[in-house]
């Protein structure tokens, strides 16, 4: 997964959990829960979203893996390769 | 007959914009039908009715401004409905009831007294609340097909999916005013609440480990979160310390009728609502957190309905992963505790006599001294911490 591609993914998810959100200002290596202000009840839907999109089970234990837009890229980019 | 007032939507609040009559006079209505839709500080919010019975007369125009506790309709009760109808009772055609509701069912619908022929809508108009049509808009359902639940059938938010997108503020929402609503609330509390403070610090490792557990076990839409399980061990032990839950009213304490969990939601983009769960207290897990998820959408998006905003017995503040270790909390009136959980931590800490990296988090409680002493206070925290010890119960 590109780095935009991984930006679309989380933005188009991120639409309907906080559209407030503006995820073209966060850097890959920024904390989305920090840069948008998300809580455990976001978060717990943003990890829904991309479970439902891309089929992968997301034990709770990789969830640390997912808190910036590069290590959603690097998680999910191992997948396909 | 009576007269239906606006209701008081919290502590702040001193006037609403009537923006919608949902009914009509003659209309009948009953206990939880929501009738009106009115702009306050914290957003439009559907304002439900508490007595069955029959529309009289509608007093406030839509775009009044209405003081709390001012006439907003005339309502005549059940079995005088007939005397006091407006128009001659005209026989229903044979129409089926306004689609069958698909909610609970309700009370066999007597036939309408008066069928308001003169404010009658055109036939086939969809009626339907403003929240309701602003979700189905979102969500792009067509209002025609829909069964409606509410007054005379009307589509309200029930009966659509909750899985909207959360909408933006609506135009009508001012920042400012809810600034200004908590301002209000707040400093109500700090001048009239004797606030007492305690505060426990609890190992909950059991807890979190059963919930990994659970969720082990789970995809991520069926997982819960420790707020759900910190919840849940708060509703039993409020229920089982009923001093403290209800309602400072007139100088002395009212119980509540249930543990109506006020659970304070943060708004992006500043301000706080704190909707009840209703009954949180026999709610298990999953529901819970079904009802959680689904309060905390609709506060976000502005969805809320007047009972929810007034009914909270006594509210919680959960600070979550990214919040401060522990917070002495601040009262909402008319209630008189409130419980603050803060962050999950891990910490030295003493198990059978040997030092170990546990999990544990600080749960304070503001308490009205006016309604209970420190001892009372001091119960209900110890037995929150004793249920979340046995964390297999829950």
């Amino acid at each position: 997964m590109t780095p935009s591609e991984t930006k679309r993914l989380v933005a188009e998810i991120l639409a309907g959990i906080a559209p407030e959100a503006d995820i073209s200002t966060v850097s890959g290596d920024a904390d989305l829960r920090e840069a948008l202000d998300l809580d455990s009840i976001d978060f717990l839907n943003l990890v829904t979203g991309l479970h439902e999109r891309t089929g992968r089970p997301i034990p709770e234990a990789d969830y640390p893996r997912l808190f910036t837009l590069d290590g959603i890229g690097a998680y999910f980019g191992e997948a396909a390769g | 007959m009576t007269v239906f007032r606006m209701p008081s939507l919290g502590a702040d609040m001193e006037s609403g914009t009537l923006v919608e009559w949902l009914v009509r006079p003659g209309d009948r209505v009953k206990r939880g039908d929501v009738v009106a839709v009115v702009e306050t500080a914290k957003g439009a919010i559907e304002i439900e009715i508490f007595q069955d019975g029959v529309v009289r007369a509608l007093i406030a125009e839509p775009g009044a401004v209405v003081p709390v506790g001012a006439p907003l309709a005339e309502i005549a009760a059940e079995g005088v409905a007939a005397e006091v109808a407006p128009a001659p009772p005209i026989p229903q055609p044979a129409v089926t009831p306004p689609t069958a509701p698909a909610g609970p069912p309700a009370a066999p619908l007597p036939q309408r007294p008066a069928a308001p022929a003169p404010t009658a809508p055109q036939a086939g108009r969809v009626r339907v609340t403003p929240a309701a049509r602003r979700r189905a808009a979102a969500l792009g359902i067509p209002l025609e097909r829909l069964p409606g639940t509410g007054v005379d059938g009307a589509i309200c938010l029930a009966d659509l999916p909750s899985s909207a997108p959360p909408k933006r503020a609506p135009a009508g929402f001012d920042p400012a005013a809810m600034r200004a609503a908590i301002a209000a609330a707040m400093s109500r509390s700090k001048r009239e609440i004797p606030h007492y403070y305690l505060s426990e610090t609890v190992d909950v490792s059991a807890a979190l480990d059963r919930l990994t557990r659970i969720n082990a076990e789970r995809d991520p839409p069926a997982r819960l979160l420790p707020a759900v399980v910190l919840l849940r061990a708060a509703a039993l032990a409020i229920a089982a310390t009923p001093e403290v839950n209800g309602w400072w009213e007139d100088g002395r304490f009212r119980a509540a009728d249930g543990v109506h969990v006020g659970w304070a939601v943060a708004l992006r983009g500043g301000g706080l609502i704190a909707p009840a769960i209703r009954d949180a207290d026999r709610l298990a897990l999953d529901p819970l957190m079904a009802a959680l998820r689904d309060v905390v959408q609709r506060a976000r998006s502005f969805a809320l309905r007047g009972s929810e905003l007034t009914s909270a017995s006594i509210t919680i503040t959960s600070l979550g992963e990214r919040g401060a270790e522990s917070v002495l909390p601040v009262i909402h009136p008319p209630q008189v505790a409130m419980l603050g959980i803060g962050r999950v931590v891990t910490r030295p800490w003493v198990v059978d006599g040997t030092v170990q990296p546990r999990r544990v988090v600080t749960l304070t409680l503001a308490g009205d001294h006016r309604a209970t002493d420190g001892h009372v206070g001091g119960l209900l925290l110890t037995r929150l911490a004793a249920l979340l010890a046995d964390a297999e119960r829950l």
